[in-house]
């Protein structure tokens, strides 16, 4: 199986990813999109590897998972922090760090 | 133990003193600090007999002891050690100083007993001790400077004591920045000291004077005069004379230690320490002695017009430096030395006697107003005379000693220094008319309203309290000399003060009476020993011829202020009235103030407010304003790049990202 295909799948996975977190105003959703541009990455990790028949690229893929994880639990205890506080999950809204 | 221990201990009392009653005002009792501050000069001076008798028991050549506690800074080959050099001339100083300083601390005790700034009073007067002690036992320039500028804070903040009156806190300033000029010129000594010869101690520098410089040599004159700045700045002389006449503000304690036996005199004791330099230097010596001339007569002539009773023996202070400053330049120092010692006595003690009588006159001190105390305070009466008969010359009276043995050094000198003489006996003319003038004035008559009210209730009148410069009325809140200061001269501290003061005026010259004795001469050898000057004297004969002379002076001076002041009291009206021109003149003290207003004054005014509307409007405030508009402008460019918009710094990143993306993808094609 040509290796084509896992790299415009990654490729896709990525860019819809990197639309979803410039266009998109939840920080949820942001968070969502985060996660597809790691998962695209993480592809073309995973195609490399097997192409190249070494492991090295799946080690870094379950680094970069655990990684992830971690984010994800950073990020959601913001957006529930701002929930308990009324702030309207809008990063648009939170602009106060401004020049 | 050495001499240098006690120099040490002799340093150590009158801090501790100053320290203690500084920190503990608060609990500390009066009475208490007027006791410490008492007791620690009293301290200091025994421990100043100490350190003599300990320097008299070393053979005359190795009559010097240098000691120092620690390295105060070493820079290169810049070694400063915190040192003290105890020899003859500097343990003389140091007797002098805590010895009336002893007796004006006594007299200060009851003087000033119902003032609010008691324990600062006495914090400050210790100070003032501490820092001339440390001035006159320092063992190099540099400490000396130290000292020296010490010497004019506490003359600072004594001048400025009652600092809610405002001609006090002037007064302090003017004193201050007078003597800061003068500190400038004794750095610059010091900077060339060092630059020429590579040492501060004062031993290696007089040591290698004379093996680097040629008489009269540019380099030299330079460091002398530079040395003469401070000097005449703090002694008072022409033309840095104007502060002491101002100084008069403080209290009269303070006027009889620092304004008129020691601070005034350290310019003489400078000259007297460095004077192997001034004798590599015969031509700044020479104008030492000249300004001394100078001083001493234009102080003289002021002195017999003004009416303040402060003010005229300020004008006498001036005028007695004179004298010392002539001895030390034409090289009679110990000559200058003696008439250092007995001036520190007779001048405290008029000056003692003044402030007994100013506190009867309710602080009133124009003597035109001052009449009968010859009934009223016997006492005070009596000192007022020793002292006025000391100072003119009185025969037989300490001063008459003194001053004719200078006098008599310049006669033996010959030549030009001929003047000296003439010029010192117009100026003991002078102090014979204007000592007189006071004692004449103040004493007999029939008593003023002070004075009567004295003589019936033994009571001093409590009057307004008044500024007696301006007139003005003033409160009685701390700083000020308070409602209740009126003592005169009942309590037993300002008796005993004077009384022993009075003692040493009248025979403090047998010390030194031509072929009799020369405890004083003999005593400063060992430090003026390599001075050729030093080591001639003038024939006894010659010294006699001299005094009599000096006699005949002065008892024509007292019989001049008898028939003036006494026999004619019209006669000093007609002779305002005739020479009109001159009165003007001397009352307005030469127009001293007016001429430093106008040659310093207003020019470092008027580049002041060339600074102020040109220079700084334009070129400062247009140099950083530009600077200042600049970054602000830039920085408000840069600053619309952060709008806190997430996704914006998203894009961004994103941006960059591609362009280093691009540009490696062209590179790489």
């Amino acid at each position: 199986m040509a290796i084509e295909w896992y790299l415009v799948l990654s490729a896709l996975l990525f860019s819809i990813g990197l639309a979803g977190v410039l266009i998109r105003r939840n920080p949820v959703v942001i968070l969502l999109c985060l996660e597809l541009m790691l998962s695209g990455g993480g592809l073309a990790l995973l195609s490399f590897s097997r192409l190249h028949g070494d492991g090295d690229g799946q080690v870094f893929v379950l680094m970069v998972l655990v990684v992830a994880a971690a984010e994800v639990v950073v990020g959601l205890g913001l957006v529930v922090a701002m929930f308990r506080r009324r702030i309207p999950l809008d990063v648009d809204e939170m602009k106060e760090l401004q020049g | 133990m050495n001499a240098a221990f006690w120099g040490w201990l002799v340093l150590l009392f009158p801090l501790l003193g100053s320290v203690v009653i500084g920190l503990t005002f608060r609990v500390l009792p009066a009475r208490a600090a007027g006791m410490i501050g008492v007791g620690a000069i009293v301290a200091a001076f025994a421990c100043g007999i100490a350190a003599t008798i300990s320097l008299q028991g070393e053979p005359a050549e190795s009559r010097h002891v240098a000691d120092s506690l620690w390295q105060y800074a070493s820079v290169g080959g810049f070694q400063i050690d915190l040192g003290i050099y105890v020899d003859p001339l500097s343990a003389f100083m140091v007797l002098v100083v805590t010895g009336v300083s002893s007796l004006i601390h006594i007299y200060s005790f009851s003087y000033m007993q119902s003032d609010q700034g008691y324990h600062r009073f006495f914090s400050y007067l210790n100070f003032f001790v501490f820092s001339m002690l440390l001035l006159v036992l320092a063992g190099n320039f540099v400490l000396l400077i130290v000292g020296w500028a010490f010497v004019g804070f506490a003359s600072y903040a004594l001048i400025s004591y009652w600092y809610r009156r405002e001609t006090a806190t002037r007064a302090g300033m003017k004193a201050f920045v007078i003597n800061v000029i003068g500190d400038i010129g004794l750095y610059i000594a010091a900077i060339l000291i060092f630059r020429d010869l590579g040492v501060i101690d004062y031993g290696a520098v007089f040591e290698k004077a004379p093996e680097v410089f040629q008489t009269n040599e540019w380099s030299i004159v330079a460091i002398c005069l530079c040395l003469l700045v401070g000097a005449f700045a703090k002694s008072a002389q022409m033309p840095f004379h104007t502060w002491l006449a101002d100084a008069m503000e403080g209290p009269t304690p303070v006027s009889a230690l620092i304004h008129a036996a020691t601070m005034v005199t350290a310019g003489v004791y400078l000259v007297a320490r460095a004077h192997p330099l001034f004798e590599l230097a015969p031509a700044a010596a020479d104008l030492t002695a000249i300004v001394g001339l100078v001083t001493l007569l234009i102080a003289g002539t002021i002195a017999i017009a003004v009416t303040d009773l402060k003010r005229i023996i300020a004008y006498s202070t001036m005028s007695q430096i004179g004298y010392m400053f002539v001895a030390v330049g034409i090289g009679a120092y110990s000559a200058g030395m003696f008439h250092l010692m007995t001036h520190a006595f007779f001048k405290a003690l008029l000056f003692m006697a003044a402030g007994s009588i100013i506190a009867a006159m309710a602080n009133n001190q124009n003597i035109d107003r001052m009449k009968g105390f010859g009934k009223a305070m016997p006492f005070t009466a009596a000192m007022l005379i020793i002292g006025a008969l000391a100072l003119s010359g009185f025969p037989g009276t300490s001063g008459w000693f003194s001053k004719d043995e200078i006098l008599d050094f310049a006669a033996f000198r010959g030549g030009w220094y001929e003047i000296f003489v003439v010029g010192g006996f117009i100026g003991a003319f002078l102090t014979a008319i204007y000592s007189f003038r006071i004692v004449f004035r103040i004493l007999p008559g029939p008593p003023c309203e002070e004075t009567a009210h004295l003589i019936e209730t033994g009571h001093v009148v409590h009057g307004e309290p008044v500024n007696p410069a301006t007139g003005g009325r003033e409160d009685t809140e701390v700083g000020f000399p308070g409602e209740e200061h009126h003592i005169a001269e009942q309590a037993p501290g300002m008796k005993i003060g004077m009384a022993v003061l009075g003692f040493l005026a009248l025979v403090g010259g047998l010390l030194q009476i031509p072929g009799v004795d020369d405890v004083v001469t003999s005593f400063l050898e060992p430090t003026f020993e390599d001075s050729p000057l030093a080591a001639t004297h003038p024939s006894v004969s010659s010294a006699w011829l001299g005094l009599a002379e000096g006699a005949v002076i002065s008892i024509a001076g007292i019989a001049l202020a008898w028939w003036l002041y006494v026999k004619r009291p019209t006669a000093p009206a007609t002779i305002r009235r005739r020479f009109r021109l001159l009165y003007t003149l001397f009352v307005n003290k030469w127009y001293g103030d007016q001429i430093v207003d106008f040659l310093v004054v207003r020019p470092v005014k008027g580049v002041g407010s060339f600074a102020d509307r040109i220079f700084e409007p334009f070129l400062i405030n247009g140099l950083t304003g530009g600077t200042i508009a600049t970054v602000r402008s830039a920085g408000g460019a840069v600053r619309e790049l952060q709008s806190g918009m997430l996704r914006g710094y998203a894009f961004l990143m994103l941006s960059g990202i591609v362009a280093v993306a691009l540009y490696f993808l062209i590179r790489s094609i």
